[in-house]
Parts: structure tokens; sequence; C-alpha cells
């Protein structure tokens, strides 16, 4: 568990966390606007930052109490920052040694062999003798990701890693970022500005305003809130979680959990190993008894559990999947009263297009 | 022309270890209070930094004639060390060295201050957050990427001491091998109207200083080509 509540003056900017408590397990997603803190709140805790005042725990360990704090050096936080922050004297191997030299005993004995595999995991061995200054963006991330993991820290910190790399950098980390949470378990604090990283990553998500943390609350309760700042960009979004299964005879995955299948059509380059799908609430449309002579694959039934008005034309419709997952549905209010769909109605939810994350 | 005397090449020994030795010195003290003065923001930077200035703009004869009174007989620190028994520092070979490490002190100073400003102080969070302590960013962060500001402080002192005149004429006097470095052997033997001598010592002067600062920048751009962007 990280908990605590910590408060820092930067100029005209000032941090008031508020009392928080954030488990320590899994990715968790610092959202919220640029200039709402969420940057100050990860320096705070990293303790990167004297002026910090207030309290912090980390698994009952004290790192912050009033004016005293534990140095950053012995709380054993791994810091990705948004430039990478290489060390520009050094190689990429130079980089990695920094930190593996700097592990706990234990681990540092097999220094060499670690930084060989943590290059390996993250993805930067044919760079290991390349100065860093030759390196891409997206290859520079990659360093910094490695350097935080040899120094074997408890808790990862990335300060919006991937806002300076193109679309397909983007997608690579994420991809690598994810896969390193699961493998590791190592909890992670992420920040950023975009909808769609969250929830591609997010087990919860930590929603800052105005130099507070306003509600921390799972990924797919923060998407079930019909205003939920997940949905500025793209209007409501929900996200299925399931595993992929092979083609079928038409050349079609299967992608769900035991009691729901959705059947896509995918790319030949898509990642395999994706677990998360998104579906955009306007992509899908409601039927109150099943279709017949429908180009549309996916008709999954489904209840309704909650309606929410969308601006005075449009409805959000809040649909509880066979598999208990939510799916939300952005229908006309004119069609919603045609229908005269009700809560606890029995729907087939017709699903036109999804996005597989990874 | 003739070939140096025995006299000058002592001239040119002392010359060199008065400026080593102050380089030396002056590195170890300039390094904490350049990385204060980069990094501090106390009420006490600008007028320390405006003290360490001072040499700059001084005239030397007036860091001379004040060494002169502290470090003499009567003076604070040299009456100090005559009451327990020892020598006064006026006309001395360390009292020449104090004079030129609080002369040469901003050559060293402002360079080193520079180097520090520039580092982008995220490198050092991030040093932080891979458990290096203060001095271990120092020595391994702060240190090997101010390798240039550190090369201009070494050649700016030593050159600039080598170089130094007034401050010793004042404080020192022309004592065979304890004050007489090249710059006052050089005035003594116009004095004389021995030009010819005073060529010569001329001559090794500039030479010294030409290739010093020939090297200097020649030295400096391989240092720093593996920081550039290629």
């Amino acid at each position: 568990m990280l908990e605590g509540d910590l408060t820092l003056r930067q100029g005209q900017f000032e941090l008031r966390s508020g009392l928080f408590a954030l488990p320590a397990q899994g990715i968790s997603v610092l959202f919220g606007k640029s200039g709402c803190g969420k940057s100050t709140l990860l320096r705070a805790i990293a303790g990167l930052d004297k002026a910090t005042r207030g309290t912090l725990r980390f698994q009952g360990e004290r790192w912050q109490d009033g004016g005293w704090h534990l140095p950053t050096p012995q709380r054993d936080i791994g810091f990705v920052f948004q430039d990478a922050a290489l060390f520009p004297h050094l190689t990429v191997r130079g980089n990695l040694a920094f930190a593996a030299q700097r592990a706990p005993a234990p681990q540092r004995v097999d220094a060499l062999e670690n930084i060989a595999a943590c290059a390996d995991r993250v993805g930067v061995t044919d760079l290991l003798d390349q100065p860093v200054t030759t390196l891409s963006g997206g290859q520079r991330q990659r360093v910094a990701m490695g350097r935080a993991l040899l120094m074997q820290p408890r808790l990862l910190c990335l300060d919006e890693p991937l806002s300076a790399l193109d679309w397909q950098a983007k997608a690579e980390l994420l991809a690598l970022i994810d896969r390193l949470a699961r493998e590791t378990g190592l909890p992670m604090l992420f920040i950023t500005h975009a909808p769609q990283e969250v929830e591609r990553l997010a087990d919860r998500v930590v929603f800052m305003v105005d130099g507070r943390i306003a509600r921390i609350e799972p990924l797919h309760q923060a998407l079930a809130r019909p205003d939920s700042p997940l949905f500025a960009e793209e209007g409501p979004v929900s996200v299925l979680h399931g595993q992929l299964s092979a083609a079928d005879a038409d050349g079609l995955r299967h992608f769900g959990t035991a009691q729901l299948t959705l059947r896509l059509s995918l790319p030949d380059d898509a990642n395999l190993s994706a677990s998360r799908l998104r579906v955009l609430a306007r992509d899908v449309s409601l039927a109150t008894a099943q279709p017949q002579g429908m180009s549309i694959l996916n008709q999954l039934p489904a209840t309704i559990v909650a309606m929410h008005a969308r601006g005075r034309e449009r409805v959000t419709v809040v649909c509880q999947l066979a598999d208990g997952q939510t799916l939300l549905a952005e229908i006309t209010r004119y069609s919603c009263s045609a229908l005269a769909l009700q809560n606890g109605q029995r729907v087939f939810a017709l699903v036109k297009s999804v996005a597989l994350m990874g | 022309m003739t070939p140096l005397t025995p006299g000058e090449w002592q001239a040119i020994w002392l010359t060199a270890k008065l400026a080593g030795l102050t380089t030396v010195i002056l590195l170890i003290l300039c390094a904490p209070l350049a990385w204060w003065l980069a990094r501090s923001t106390s009420r006490l930077a600008n007028p320390v930094a405006a003290l360490v200035s001072l040499p700059l703009v001084l005239p030397p004869t007036v860091i001379g004639f004040y060494l002169l009174i502290v470090l003499g007989p009567q003076g604070a620190v040299g009456g100090t060390l005559e009451a327990l028994g020892l020598h006064h520092l006026a006309f001395s070979f360390w009292g020449i060295l104090i004079g030129s490490v609080i002369y040469s002190m901003p050559f060293t100073v402002q360079p080193l201050r520079e180097a520090f400003a520039a580092i982008d102080t995220r490198l050092l969070d991030a040093a932080a957050t891979l458990r290096a302590g203060t001095l271990d960013q120092f020595f391994n962060v702060v240190l090997p990427l101010s390798r240039s500001g550190i090369l201009t402080a070494v050649v700016i002192t030593f050159a600039h001491t080598v170089g130094e005149f007034g401050v010793i004429a004042m404080l020192g006097g022309s004592l065979p091998d304890e004050t007489r470095v090249v710059s006052i052997a050089i005035y003594d033997y116009t004095q004389a109207l021995d030009y010819g001598a005073a060529h010569r010592l001329s001559a090794v002067l500039l030479g010294f200083s030409f290739l010093t600062l020939l090297a200097f920048y020649s030295i400096n751009r391989r240092v720093m080509s593996p920081l550039r962007p290629r």
C-alpha cells in the first residue's frame, strides 16, 4: 500500500493531494489535464523535491513525515522520466551498469549477467555499445526502463514516458510496459493525459484535478461513469477483457471469456497476446430482438443496467454482458423512447467495430 | 640566442611549481564552491560571487598590499605565526602561493560554475533514483559531464598564475628560489637594462602561453566530441 497526504508548493502551483491510499500492485495510472499536478505528485512520492511536506508510507515504511523525508536513494524507486534522462557521457551499457552497480548487494553480484538479461528483456541488446546520444526516442525510453528495472525497485514511476514518441514506438512501449508489469509483478505508477493509454494499461485510475487527487477507482468503474474524464476526446468507451483464441474456419479469431465471445477479423500483425478490447460507445447499437439478415458479426446478449442523458439528443446506455463485463452504447434519445428501453431489459448489443489494444 | 642560465631555469621551475600548486589547490577549493554558486538560491550567493570575482577588477597591487599587511610579521596571520615560533609569510614561497590562490580564484570558479550550471538537474534526479547519494552524483555524473569546464579551469588558472606579476612583486619581492618567478626575473633584467636576458625569458613565456592555449583548443574539441549529437 502507498498511502499518505502530500503537499508541495512550486511557484504559483500548489499540490494538495488529499488523503490517498493506493494498492502496491498492478498499474495505477495518474490521469488529468496538463498542469493538474501529476508530475509534481510523482516527484513528491519519489522524494525528488525537498519542499515536499505531509505524510507518505510505502508498505508501512515511513517515507515522508512533515518536513522529514527519506532520501530518494533509499526509497528503492525506479523512475522513468519523460525525456528518459539518460547519462549522455555513458554508453547504453554504461547507463545500465550505473543502475546495476548500485543495486542491493545480492543482485549486484550478478550485475553483468543482469545487464545482459535486462537489455534483452527491454530489447536493446544490439545497442549496448552505442552512445546514448545516437538513440531514437523509443530506444531511449527502452534503455531508461531497463535502467530503472536494474536498480531492483520496489515501485516503478513512469512520468509520461510516451509523450514524445511516434505512434508506432508508443504502441511497442505500451506493450512492453504491460508485459513487464505482468512478468515482474512490480507495482507501477504511470502518468498520462491520453485516455487510450489509460485504457490500455490501467488496473486503476488516479484522477487528478487542480493539484489534488479527485478520485481513485478501478478501471472498470472509471469507465462505467457516463461523465468519466476519460471520455472527453472520443465519447464513452468500454474496455472488454479476455483472451484471443486461434482463428476459426472462417479466418476469424474469437476474443472473450467463458461466457462471452466476440468474433474478430484481425490484421496479420496483430498482437495475439493482447487481453483488452476497446469499444467506442458510438460504435454499439441496441436491438430489442436478435436481428436477422445483418452483416454485423457481434450481436451480444446484454441487460440494460442504467441510462444516462448525454447532451440533449443522445443517451448512453450501460449494458451488462453475459460474463458481467460492462459495455456502453450511445444511441439517440429518439431511438431510446421508440424502443421503450428500460433498466433491466434484455437487449442485443450490436458491435460495429472494436480495436484490439496491444 | 644564448642558452638559459641556471638562475633562469630556477625561475622557470619556481613558476611551474607555483602555478601547479595553485591550480591543484584551487580545483579542490573551487569545485564545492562553484557547485554551491551554480545551484544555491541562498541570498549569500551573490555577495560570495562578487567577493570571489574581486581579483578580476582590483589592481594586483591592492591585493598584494593587503596580503602583505595580513601575512607580514605584524599582520593577523603572520603575527600569529611569529607568536607560535614560526616565520611570517611575506617574501616567502608560501606567501605568494596564498596570493596566487586568491588572485587566480575567479579563473577557476567561473568555468566550473558555468559547467555545473549547464548540467540538466533531471540527470541528478535520475542518479538519485538509482541510489546515487550526493557525493556519488558529484563524482560520477557532475564531474564527467563537466570535463570541458574543468579542463578550461585548469588551463586558464595555470596560465593566469604563470602570467602573474603585481601580487608577487608586492608580496614576495624577488628572492631567488623563493619568490623570483619568471615575470619578476624579466622585470629585474629590464630594470638592470639586460635586454638580452629579458628577451630570452619573455620568449619562453610567449611560447609557453601560445602552446598551452593551442593544446587547450585542440584537446577541448576532442574531449567534448562524445557529448555532441552526431
